[in-house]
């Protein structure tokens, strides 16, 4: 690898953001003033390659620290990593929360997606827009869901510096949101994540049950509330034990994909390649979804205990926690609980001193939703652009660093701890036969009483709507997220369960259940969801790059249409869909059109 | 007594492929199976010396089982495997593959691109009159290439050439994504304050013509491009001691651009700069 730097310098400040992440340069060959040492050897080469992998937490840096990315401050990142300037540059210009523009220290991301679209953040944005002009310090920019859709609309500060300082309004007013871009540290404190789960503090929840109850930020707390008796009930079963219970529970994903989770731990623990890894998918970035977030900011040690469990199951030594960029609080909670669990031995190299060793990193992403699907993830932490791989091979067979790896949703970890304590028999008595256990609701948009539900599956989607309160002239359910499909208000008997929508010809996706009564312009709602996924395809391959455009433009032409004048663009978006659903590399160019074809077919869209 | 293997045996692996059964030897792609079967897959990002991205998806074929098509160029025969190159399927997908590729960039200089496009009955008009378009400006920075990304279909070829695959050079790589997706250099500069070396192994790779040698770019704009005029010699390199093997193209007693041939076992179609560029010399007549 040949090297080619430019001139341009970082300043002291971009210099000193970096070196605070990377210690400071031990040579010219990095970065540092030339010495006469530097003149007879060499270094950087492969241990600084090594490193690929802290290009994105240095890229978080840079931007965490100024605010945006300069050529100086890419190119001296680029020297201490030994990475190629271009890829660097490739790289930081795919995460929509980097800009390689100078732009002002504070950045307000408003949430422009679908619950907060139908909660008025048109509306939202126009004032705080018309109260923070140019010139104002702020760049206000519409967001794809933040993940805090119970509070639509809902509002991000981020205000450069050293800290960085964030601060979130929702539901937010022109005001709340002004305020807290101009002034984050003042800004109100958020509610507790108790106040997402309506159920809080309700007999019976087996995921919830300590949410609202426990003191997030204490590990003794977690402990008094039965936090790592499912640890030691491993150490007690062994790796094939864990992995017999978790098969025999009848567990199957959580993050969309719903595959068996034994099988996936099995099929990583007998790889003879080593080491393994595991990974949390801690993305959620699915429109609709936040119900990672509410488990991460209110029982946080659950999750470490899980990651934990799933690793010594596994043979993995070492966690990555992916976590959406996007999520302040959840990261500062869930550092605080690793902290707290390394220094009581709960991490580290001796867990709960049985011998075995294992840690968790926390990675930040930083705003691409296409970061969430596993090998695109895999990417994303080793440094290079968040676009998937192609598969096979398979994640459990070469994944990160191409090494065997097991990746699963939060949600779906934090499952294995009632699966350790009950028993599998016990949970998989919870459920149906074919989906068993209880199953997280990201339950959204015109209801009462929006929050994160745990039901068993097999509860009908009427069930969990009446729960949350369900306003009346009800128009349309969007179940799965912005990749699931849409039902009408007379298929509220849809069971709950993955044979149960798959029957329905839908999906239960990540657990996303929207509610859109008949103010809720449609067709605009499906443009949105058209326009989510032609700014997130990550432009790989061209049914989904060039595919989701074309599908927009028609929706477009068609927003004021019906009946006839539709027809032509109608047939148009089905060839498209169909060809991106069949040739995609990935799922989220196989998934885009489900949204939208739903609408046609089911609701008689543009009738 | 030890067995010493000379090569690596390769197992042949039997499936079949348009229901008639064939036999590959293990390791081959669908795509060399199909070849080798006299099968027509219609390729864009596959090429002969590199590990294809299998991004552009035109050659996806049915696998019996799969959810989804499979890029032929890209995924391992296995055996057992029930391969249909043909079906409607396929070719539905190849067709609007097209529409969407011609619709947004210009394939004019995509060789064999406008036969399939009839041979589909691809129609990228469809689309309208206002579908988004690259609508990117030739950068003509340098002397020796110009990048006309108006052309590009984002087949990766260029960047993994520049990079890990064969030069190591990594001056290129994707930026930004989605539609606004584009090959750059860093900071999106000219090409004159980038790690470029001008291999121009990027120019030999590239399917389309999005990046072709100044001399080809300055021709065709003024109209005087001609293939069909044009003579190709192979010969060897007499720059430096590697000896590797240049084709020269030439017209009208001029050499108008050089490549290098692919199956050379030495280059495999790469060449240097001085190889590659500096041709000047053998026709000054000064
Ligand atoms: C475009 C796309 C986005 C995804 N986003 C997420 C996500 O945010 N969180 C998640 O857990 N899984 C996500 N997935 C699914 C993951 O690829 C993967 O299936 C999952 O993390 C596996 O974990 P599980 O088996 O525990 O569900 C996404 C998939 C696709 C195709
Ligand atoms: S389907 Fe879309 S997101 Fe997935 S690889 Fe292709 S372009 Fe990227
Ligand atoms: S410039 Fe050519 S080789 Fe490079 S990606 Fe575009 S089409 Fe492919
Ligand atoms: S192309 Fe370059 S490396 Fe090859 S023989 Fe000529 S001068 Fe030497
Ligand atoms: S936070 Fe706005 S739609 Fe989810
Ligand atoms: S040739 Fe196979 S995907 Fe492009």
């Amino acid at each position: 690898m040949d090297l080619h730097f430019g001139d341009s310098k970082p300043t002291d400040e971009e210099k000193a953001a970096v070196d605070a992440l990377l210690g400071p340069p031990e040579s010219s060959w990095e970065g540092a003033d030339r010495s006469d040492a530097d003149l007879r050897w060499a270094r950087g080469g492969r241990e600084a390659r090594e490193r690929r992998d802290l290009l994105l937490p240095g890229l978080h840096a840079i931007n965490d620290r100024i605010g945006w990315i300069s050529e100086g401050a890419l190119d001296y990142l680029c020297r201490r990593l030994t990475v190629p300037p271009a890829e660097a540059y490739g790289v930081a210009t795919f995460y929509a929360m980097f800009s390689v523009e100078p732009r002002p220290a504070t950045v307000l991301h408003v949430c422009t997606d679908l619950a907060c679209a139908a909660a008025g953040a048109p509306g939202l944005c126009a004032g705080i827009e018309s109260r923070l002009g140019p010139g104002s310090g702020v760049s206000v920019e519409r967001s794809p869901c933040l993940g805090l859709c119970e509070r639509a609309p809902a509002a991000l500060a981020v205000k450069a510096g050293d800290p960085v300082r964030t601060a979130v309004s929702a539901p937010a007013t022109v005001e709340a949101a002004v305020l807290a871009a101009s002034a984050p540290d003042s800004a109100d404190e958020e509610p507790p994540a108790a106040m997402a789960v309506p159920q809080a503090g309700e007999p019976g929840l087996a995921l919830l049950s300590r949410i609202g109850v426990v003191d997030p930020t204490s590990l003794d707390d977690y402990r008094a509330y039965g936090g790592y008796t499912a640890l030691r009930r491993a150490f007690e079963l062994g790796p094939a034990g864990v992995i017999r219970e978790v098969t025999d529970s009848g567990l199957v994903g959580r993050g969309g994909a719903a595959f068996p989770t034994g099988r996936k731990w099995q099929a990583t623990a007998e790889q003879p390649d080593h080491p393994h890894h595991l990974v949390c998918n801690a993305d959620e970035s699915e429109p609709g979804t936040f119900k990672d977030r509410v488990i991460m900011e209110g029982d946080p040690f659950a999750l470490v205990e899980a990651m934990t469990i799933a690793a010594y199951a596994t043979g993995a030594h070492k966690g990555y926690l992916y976590l959406r960029g996007e999520y302040p609080r959840a990261l500062r909670r869930l550092e605080h609980a690793v902290a707290q669990a390394r220094a009581r031995g709960l991490l580290g190299d001796d867990v709960l001193g049985q011998g075995y060793a294992f840690d968790i990193e926390i990675r930040r992403g930083a705003g691409a939703y296409i970061c969430g699907e596993e090998t695109a993830l895999f990417n994303s932490i080793e440094g290079y652009r968040g676009e998937p791989r192609s598969k096979p091979p398979f994640p459990v067979e070469k994944g990160l660093f191409g090494k065997p790896t097991v990746e699963n949703n939060v949600e779906t970890l934090v499952n294995v701890l009632p699966i350790l304590t009950m028993g599998a028999p016990a949970y998989a008595a919870i459920g149906t036969g074919r989906s068993t256990g209880p199953k997280l609701f990201c339950v959204s948009g015109s209801v009462d009483r929006p929050g994160i539900y745990e039901l068993p599956f097999g509860a009908t989607l009427g069930d969990l709507l009446a729960l949350a309160g369900v306003r009346d002239r009800l128009r349309a359910v969007l179940l799965g997220g912005a990749a699931g499909g849409f039902v009408r208000p007379d298929e509220l008997e849809i069971p709950l369960t993955f044979e149960g929508t798959r029957e329905a010809g839908t999906t239960l996706g990540s657990g996303v259940v929207m509610a859109f009564d008949d103010t809720v312009p449609l067709p605009r709602l499906l443009l949105r969801i058209a326009e989510f996924f032609r700014d997130e395809s990550c432009g790989q391959c061209v049914p989904c790059r060039v595919g989701t455009v074309r599908q927009e433009e028609a929706l477009h032409r068609i927003a004021e249409r019906t009946g006839a004048a539709a027809a032509g663009d109608i047939a148009l978006l089905r060839e498209v869909g169909r060809a991106m659903r069949d040739a995609s590399i990935c799922g989220l160019g196989q998934t885009a059109w489900n949204a939208v074809e739903s609408a046609i077919d089911r609701l008689g869209a543009y009738e | 007594m030890t067995v010493i293997p000379l090569g690596v045996p390769r197992r042949l692996l039997e499936f079949t492929i348009d229901g008639e059964p064939v036999r590959a030897p293990e390791g081959s792609t669908i795509l060399d199976a199909c070849r080798a079967a006299g099968k027509d897959v219609p390729t864009l990002c596959q090429g002969d010396t590199l590990t294809p991205k299998n991004a552009c998806r035109v050659c996806v074929v049915e696998v019996e089982g799969a959810r989804t098509l499979v890029p032929a160029c890209s995924r391992k025969a296995e055996p057992g495997m029930e391969v249909k190159t043909d079906t409607e399927r396929a070719r539905h997908s190849r067709k609007i593959v097209l529409e969407l590729l011609a619709s947004s960039v210009d394939l004019s200089t995509t060789p064999q691109v406008a036969e399939w496009i009839k041979e589909y009955e691809a129609k990228p008009d469809r689309f309208g009159p206002d579908a988004a378009r690259l609508n990117e400006e030739p950068k003509v920075d340098n002397e020796l290439y110009v990048r006309d990304y108006d052309k590009c279909i984002l087949c990766y070829k260029c960047v993994d050439a520049c990079g890990d695959q064969w030069q190591n050079t990594f001056a290129i790589s994707v930026a930004g994504r989605g539609f606004d997706a584009r090959i750059a250099v860093e900071h999106d500069a000219p090409l004159t304050d980038s790690a470029c070396v001008y291999c121009g192994n990027c120019i030999e790779v590239c399917p389309t013509g999005a990046l072709s040698f100044k001399s080809e770019f300055d021709m065709r704009a003024a109209g005087t491009w001609d293939e069909s005029a044009q003579t190709e010699t192979t010969t060897v390199c007499a720059y430096c001691g590697v000896g590797c093997n240049l084709t020269l193209h030439v017209q009208d007693n001029e050499i108008v651009k050089v490549t290098s041939p692919h199956d050379n076992p030495v280059t495999h179609g790469n060449l240097c700069i001085k190889g590659r560029f500096g041709y000047q010399h053998v026709q000054n007549r000064d």
